[in-house]
């Protein structure tokens, strides 16, 4: 059976949830074979193999966290030539976007982003314009490459042996041109990523200030989500950029999604519109945001988020 | 200094964007059409490092005759001259072709710096930045909310989820922004009147010796299949806060197991 490669995402210690989702897709299709970049794989491969990985090529070099993407595309470009998959399978990520990217130079293959879905016969689903048409589209040249986007699919545990195989590939002078001096972590700490959160919690204009961020940190951490914010809110400063969602930010399809004092714009919606439950808290019941409401309450932010706060507490508790 | 700006016409994410029903290929003629607003950091990001280090700035964009507006917009931003790359050849090409082309037209028309948006605000893909860095063998420094240049030497600020990565690299170079990076000037009368004398080329496919098998609609390494507008989402509950907004907020996550 052939193999399909699926790149892990992980950060040296805890695997990202979307490598398990990847691997549950990738055995539709053929044998899951992980490829992990740097340190942490022999911690990994319990997990890995509860989801039905059958191998796991690991690269434990520096290089592939010392230099900006090019290593990570030149390790499975050589996979590719030496392993023949039927797929790769990468998260539809910014930086692995672009790993995939320069694979598809490097391979002469085609590229397909932001997927949601795939049927059979390898056709993929995915969603543009902000969500509002769903495509269906197919890789016809080299091997395809297939970016998916965390949240889409659902892992589902499986046996499999995970059997650690050590690979060598010597990383071009070309692919080392790009340095990483720094790595500056400013917010998010304990909360769950972003793009990959079950639930997310964002707030918008209506919010008032940085300071009442606060409030939206709050809730999230009540739920175990993610923080996001509108675009008024990072260009306001109230917030930092990375956790914009929207056209010109973040895509997020969470199971839940709550907007609290974000009055909709398309601009906005471009980015979360596709999430599966959608709960919005805003004082203007013609705000645009309560169409896509699965529940929604008008009313002022900072009296309904507290009390909702309090409630969520008392009922986990 | 010698800087590129790419620039993409894209469809106004306000007004309503389709595929067409024959090809499967963005309805251009159905949207209006504007500079993808990421172009805007981009154009704003190379006329200061341009002011900076006493460089040049050209406009290069791909895309059909109507690019010509986008192309005058950038130039009466403050752009020096464009090169406009227009052939019927180019339709439908996904991202391997377009970046094949692009690249094609880049490396003749020299560079130290290239600089686009991080994405484009229709295809959103992301990856045009990084296959243009593997295809012209330079540096690819994408996702800058911060450029610094020294010499030969640059450093970016790379978005990261968690933060940023310090990233340094020795141009030329291949550099993509995020719209943090700086605020895009509006064009000024002076500038408007300006960009109508600003030399704008127009190349063809063949001008660029490109082989014409590497771009377009029918040699894509992928294609669209099928395509169809998503239903729109089943009318929810809205209720007024009296007093117990909060609380009902609460009943609802837990009627759908979220708490």
């Amino acid at each position: 059976m052939a193999e399909i490669l699926v790149l892990a995402e992980h950060d040296g210690e805890a695997v990202k949830k979307v490598t398990f989702e990847l691997v549950t897709l990738a055995r539709r299709f053929g044998e899951a074979a992980v490829v992990w970049t740097g340190p942490g794989a022999e911690a990994a491969q319990a997990r890995l193999a509860e989801h039905g990985a059958s191998k796991v090529y690991v690269a434990a070099g520096p290089e592939y966290d010392d230099y900006v993407v090019a290593p990570k595309a030149e390790l499975l470009a050589e996979l590719v030539k030496q392993k023949s998959p039927a797929a790769v399978l990468l998260p539809s990520t910014a930086e692995c976007k672009e790993i995939g990217g320069r694979l598809a130079v490097k391979t002469g293959s085609g590229i397909l982003t932001d997927v949601v879905g795939l049927t059979d016969d390898m056709t993929a689903e995915q969603l543009i314009f902000g969500g509002a048409i769903n495509v269906q589209a197919k890789v016809r040249t080299g091997t395809p490459i297939i970016a998916v986007r965390p949240n889409a699919i659902a892992p589902e545990p499986a046996e499999g042996a995970a059997t650690i195989e050590p690979v060598s590939v010597t990383i071009s002078d070309v692919a080392r041109q790009v340095k990483v001096l720094e790595r500056v972590v400013q917010q998010g700490g304990a909360r769950p990523e972003l793009t990959e959160a079950s639930i997310v919690v964002s707030g918008g204009r209506g919010v008032g200030s940085a300071d009442n961020m606060a409030l939206i940190e709050k809730l999230a951490d009540s739920l175990g989500a993610a923080v996001g914010a509108s675009r008024a809110v990072t260009d306001a400063g109230w917030y930092p950029h990375q956790f914009q969602v929207g056209q010109t930010g973040k895509t997020v399809s969470p199971q839940l999604y709550v907007a609290v004092g974000i009055s909709g714009a398309i601009q906005h919606r471009a980015g979360m519109q596709t999430s599966k439950t959608i709960m919005v808290v805003n004082k203007d019941p013609e705000a645009p945001i309560f169409e896509l409401a699965d529940f929604g309450v008008v009313g002022d932010l900072f009296k309904v988020v507290p009390q909702l706060v309090e409630e969520i507490e008392k009922r986990t508790n | 200094m010698n800087i590129v700006v790419c620039v993409k016409q894209v469809p106004d994410t306000w007004s309503e964007r389709t595929l067409k029903a024959s090809d499967s290929t963005l309805d251009r003629d159905a949207a209006d059409a504007i500079i993808n607003e990421l172009d805007e950091y981009a154009i704003e990001e190379g006329l200061r490092i341009a002011e900076a280090h006493e460089g040049a700035v050209t406009i290069f964009s791909m895309g059909p005759e109507r690019a010509a507006e986008s192309i005058r917009k950038a130039l009466s931003m403050g752009a020096d001259q464009a090169v406009h790359l227009v052939d019927g050849a180019l339709a439908g090409s996904d991202v391997v072709g377009t970046s094949a082309a692009m690249a094609q037209v880049l490396s003749r028309i020299g560079f130290d710096l290239v600089i686009l948006g991080c994405e484009s605000t229709d295809a959103r893909t992301g990856v045009i930045p990084a296959m243009l860095a593997e295809r012209l063998g330079v540096p690819q420094l994408s996702y800058a909310s911060k450029v610094e240049i020294d010499g030969s030497k640059i450093t970016i600020n790379r978005q990261a989820d968690y933060g940023y990565d310090r990233v340094e690299a020795t141009l030329p170079a291949v550099v993509s922004v995020v719209e943090k990076i700086n605020e895009p000037r509006y064009p000024s009368f002076k500038g408007i009147m300006a960009a109508k004398k600003k030399p704008v080329q127009t190349w063809s496919v063949a001008d660029i010796e490109l082989d014409p098998a590497e771009v377009g609609l029918a040699n894509a390494a992928s294609e669209v299949v099928g395509f169809a507008k998503r239903p729109p989402r089943q009318a929810g509950t809205i209720v007024s806060d009296e007093g117990d907004g909060g609380t009902k907020a609460a009943d609802f996550l837990a009627s759908r197991k979220f708490i």
